[in-house]
């Protein structure tokens, strides 16, 4: 089995659902930090079977972690301190996502004002269902 | 400052104070025939709507106010490519208020959010037409005396209707309003308004002929079946009688049952129905003007 080593400081998202993890990696802007980053994709897991794993050397708190709730808000969030898990955070669905989705429906008004931040509010939290701002579609988009 | 972009944007009791100052403007007009004296209304229309454009400044110069804008986007700055942003920042310069119709859906949103003016939607795309929920409002409240405890049926094409939606929305903020909607399987009205009858235990049902319900109504909502909406032509050719309003039609209703319209009408209802009393879709013309001019000096905090 492949051994990635543990972390001083910074995070660790665990539970990812395999094959997630790229796309989270790009989406929390992972590619952009000069840190260490390690991506561990197909980890055996007993509950999920395979799972992905992705550890950061950074503070937990420059980066926007909206965006994992609505990739899978079951993935978990160890947060390292001195090698040692200090704290746990648990998922919400964020009420409202600026500029991690795009409105999909052509009629809508952000296809064409220059610079309009997309922005989704959550509709239905049972559903998991975000709505465009502007026009109430529907976002379809999946990460 | 307030804006008007959703019918929902008013509570039920901020409704009631609207319809009841649209309701005294009705009874005595020249109290408040200066009331805007020196206020301007900015019309900007970025597709064209001949009657709700009129009916807002209609609504204007009856408050003594006078109007400016423009009735479609050619004539309009958006020609060289300005931003609504930028747009309703420079209207905002010239004008108290503006009412805006674009055909993206959205854009008085977002021209809310920059102007230093009340911004009023009036019709963005297929998304809202709230003065046209509030004027559905009024001509019910005014006309039954009441907004609560009626049986009401939606006819045609509910499914790209928004004129439906939002009065679905609003009337199921009453108490006891029971709704029958009616149209062809293909233009039933959309799952998500279903399911928010259903999470209100609001008791509504769903037919497809027009005949079979004209006896239980207290008011019919008529809208047009358009032909491009089928998937084809038979479809079509049997199914669009149904939701055509005709004298016979008529002699099933109740005595006291009232016919709305959004308008234009184009075929849905037969002209014969026009002279009989409870077709009120030209009343509602003239309450679609009370109501906007008790909007505008609600959001100039005239009254």
């Amino acid at each position: 089995m492949l051994n990635v080593g543990k972390i001083e400081e910074g995070f660790v998202l665990d539970h990812i659902p395999a094959g997630k993890s790229m796309s989270i990696y790009y989406h929390l802007g992972l590619d952009k930090l000069d840190c260490t980053v390690a991506i561990i994709k197909n980890a055996r897991s007993n509950v999920m079977g395979k799972k992905d794993i992705i550890k950061v050397e950074c503070d937990i708190n420059t980066l926007d972690l909206d965006v994992l709730a609505v990739i899978d808000h079951t993935i978990t969030i160890n947060v390292i301190k001195d090698g040692e898990i200090v704290e746990k955070r648990v998922l919400e669905l964020p009420k409202e996502l600026k500029n991690i989705m795009k409105c999909k429906n052509p009629r809508c008004i952000t296809s064409i004002e220059q610079e309009l931040p997309h922005i989704f509010y959550l509709a239905d939290p049972v559903r998991e269902l975000y709505r465009c701002k502007y026009c109430d579609e529907k976002n379809t988009e999946r990460f | 400052m307030r804006h008007l972009m959703n019918p929902m944007d008013f509570s039920v009791e901020e409704l009631d104070k609207l319809f009841d100052l649209a309701v005294d403007i009705e009874k005595d007009p020249q109290k408040y025939a200066h009331m805007c004296a020196g206020k301007k209304l900015a019309t900007c229309f970025y597709e064209p709507s001949t009657r709700t454009r009129l009916s807002f400044e209609t609504a204007m110069l009856n408050l003594g106010g006078s109007v400016i804008g423009f009735s479609d986007a050619g004539s309009s700055s958006a020609a060289k490519g300005e931003s609504v942003s930028d747009t309703i920042r420079v209207i905002s310069c010239f004008a108290d208020i503006c009412a805006m119709r674009h055909p993206k859906e959205g854009a008085p949103m977002v021209a809310a959010s920059r102007s230093g003016i009340p911004v009023i939607n009036a019709g963005d795309g297929g998304h809202q037409h709230p003065t046209q929920t509030l004027t559905d409002l009024l001509t019910i409240r005014a006309l039954k005396g009441r907004l609560d405890n009626f049986t009401i049926g939606l006819c045609g094409d509910l499914k790209f209707g928004r004129t439906v939606h939002s009065l679905v929305n609003a009337l199921a903020r009453y108490s006891n309003v029971r709704f029958v909607f009616i149209s062809p399987e293909e233009l039933r009205i959309p799952g998500y308004l279903r399911d928010m009858l259903w999470d209100k235990a609001i008791t509504f049902e769903e037919v497809i002929r027009l005949e079979d319900v004209m006896g239980k109504l207290d008011l019919l909502y008529m809208t047009r079946v358009q032909r491009e909406r089928f998937f084809n032509e038979e479809d079509y050719v049997r199914l669009k009688d149904f939701y055509i309003l005709n004298k016979a039609k008529m002699d099933l209703a109740k005595e006291d049952m009232l016919v709305l319209h959004p308008l234009p009408r184009v075929n849905e209802i037969s002209v014969e129905v026009d002279d009989d009393p409870r077709a009120v879709y030209f009343k509602q013309v003239q309450y679609g003007v009370y109501v906007r001019m008790a909007l505008i000096l609600t959001l100039l905090e005239l009254a």
